[in-house]
């Protein structure tokens, strides 16, 4: 018999927090949301945009698809049959729609947030950054407060890699270093931000 | 659009649209599961699976699927493949589906299959989608097979050549050579690790970048122009 997870985190909470957002940080060590990493880092206006964008709908995307998965696809949720195997296909069509709500929403009531957020939006519900945060979720059988500070923590990590990597990519460029407005020189900058947090984590361990 | 033969269209997605080292699309398994030649090999079959089956039924279906609402329809089919190919890798490939983790799943979000739907197969009739799909699948896995290879060999000095074959009953990926191809170098350990991925990916494109440039200056200069 498969037991759910209870509501309160029973994980310890700081290793957790700190796994997502340095070593087990989404972007340069499990590389997930690499699209938009690679494509929008020559900016740090957008980059600032994107990541508030991803840290939202990661956090939302957690609390929502958590009861779905456990008190419904689980053979151990109201239903007693064994659904697990339709999560993928739950889990993405959750996000879209809550994405597109997110969309209509924002539109309508806030225009300017709209302008520097709404855009980002739709480049959100293909990102897997954001199905592969839900992913983990169910696969390492987090509660459902472990999961939602994960996805928060996951987000902040998203955040702070895309803006040191923004900082560095535009400040180069600015200074007429041609090669980091491409994607071999966002690969480069990438090698470099990676270096740091693997060295520092492999002397000061946690 | 000219007709293209079918040959032509699988060349076209291996070279002139690769989608890795060209396209710059669906980067997270490229980078991801490219620790070693076998799970490049697993990631790459498990991808072309998906492909060829999202582009025959976008393909086939294209007439039927109402212009507001495609995207939705097309990851509804690829969500169907992708589930095919991780209950069918976790049934008979235990080992291949532990490594590749969560990148069997986020093959949904792949930037390449949504784009070859939307770009090719939603235009196309099912035959130049067949090609399409078996080229592009190929560009991919060349791809990932060159950066797994090249990881393994200067993480660990040594190459395990695999394939997929059935041994006493049990299919698995079996090793070709009945030892592993070792190189008089020093592993550097770093290859192996998140950042030699992407410094091995960003030589791999600065090296292919340098050779189409000589290629480039090359014809100029045939044409006449100095440089």
């Amino acid at each position: 018999m498969i037991e759910t997870p209870g509501l309160m985190p029973t994980e310890n909470i700081f290793p957790l927090f700190v796994e997502a957002m340095f070593t087990k940080n989404f972007l340069l060590i499990m590389f997930l949301g690499l699209c938009s990493y690679i494509g929008l880092t020559t900016n740090s206006e957008t980059s600032k945009g994107m990541s508030m964008a991803v840290t939202f709908v990661m956090t939302v995307s957690a609390i929502l698809t958590w009861p779905i998965y456990h008190y419904l696809l689980s053979p151990a949720g109201i239903l007693g049959t064994d659904l697990t195997f339709l999560r993928t296909i739950c889990f993405i069509l959750i996000i879209a729609s809550f994405v597109q709500l997110v969309e209509f929403i924002i539109r309508r009531f806030s225009p300017p947030l709209y302008k520097s957020l709404g855009i980002y939006l739709p480049l959100i519900a293909t990102n897997c950054a954001v199905l592969g945060v839900v992913l983990l979720n169910i696969q390492e059988g987090y509660t459902y407060g472990a999961s939602i500070i994960y996805a928060f923590a996951a987000g902040l990590g998203f955040a702070w890699v895309m803006l040191a990597t923004a900082a560095v990519r535009e400040k180069l460029i600015m200074r007429g270093v041609d090669l980091f407005s491409g994607f071999i020189g966002a690969f480069f900058a990438a090698t470099m931000v990676a270096l740091i947090i693997v060295s520092y984590f492999s002397v000061v361990k946690l | 659009m000219a007709k293209k033969s079918f040959v032509g269209e699988i060349i076209r997605g291996i070279i002139k649209d690769n989608p890795v080292f060209v396209l710059v699309l669906g980067l997270c398994p490229v980078l991801a599961v490219t620790t070693s030649f076998a799970n490049a090999l697993g990631m790459a079959m498990a991808f072309t699976f998906v492909l060829l089956g999202s582009n025959i039924f976008v393909s086939l279906l294209r007439k039927q699927i109402p212009p507001g609402v495609r995207i939705p329809i097309f990851i509804l089919i690829i969500c169907t493949f992708v589930t095919i190919v991780d209950m069918m890798l976790e049934a008979f490939l235990p080992p291949m589906y532990e490594a590749l983790g969560i990148f069997v799943p986020l093959i949904v979000v792949n930037c390449i299959v949504i784009g070859r739907a939307e770009a090719f197969a939603n235009r196309n009739p099912v035959l130049p989608s067949i090609a399409d799909g078996i080229g592009i699948s190929i560009g991919f896995a060349v791809a990932l097979i060159l950066i797994g290879s090249v990881r393994e060999i200067l993480g660990t000095g040594e190459l395990n050549l695999v394939m997929l074959s059935v041994q006493d009953g049990v299919p698995g990926f079996y090793p070709i050579l009945a030892e592993p191809l070792s190189f008089p170098i020093a592993p550097a350990t770093v290859m192996v690790t998140p950042p030699g991925a992407f410094l091995t990916i960003a030589a791999l494109m600065l090296l292919f970048k340098i050779m189409s440039d000589r290629k480039r200056m090359k014809q100029l200069r045939k044409e006449g122009y100095e440089i």
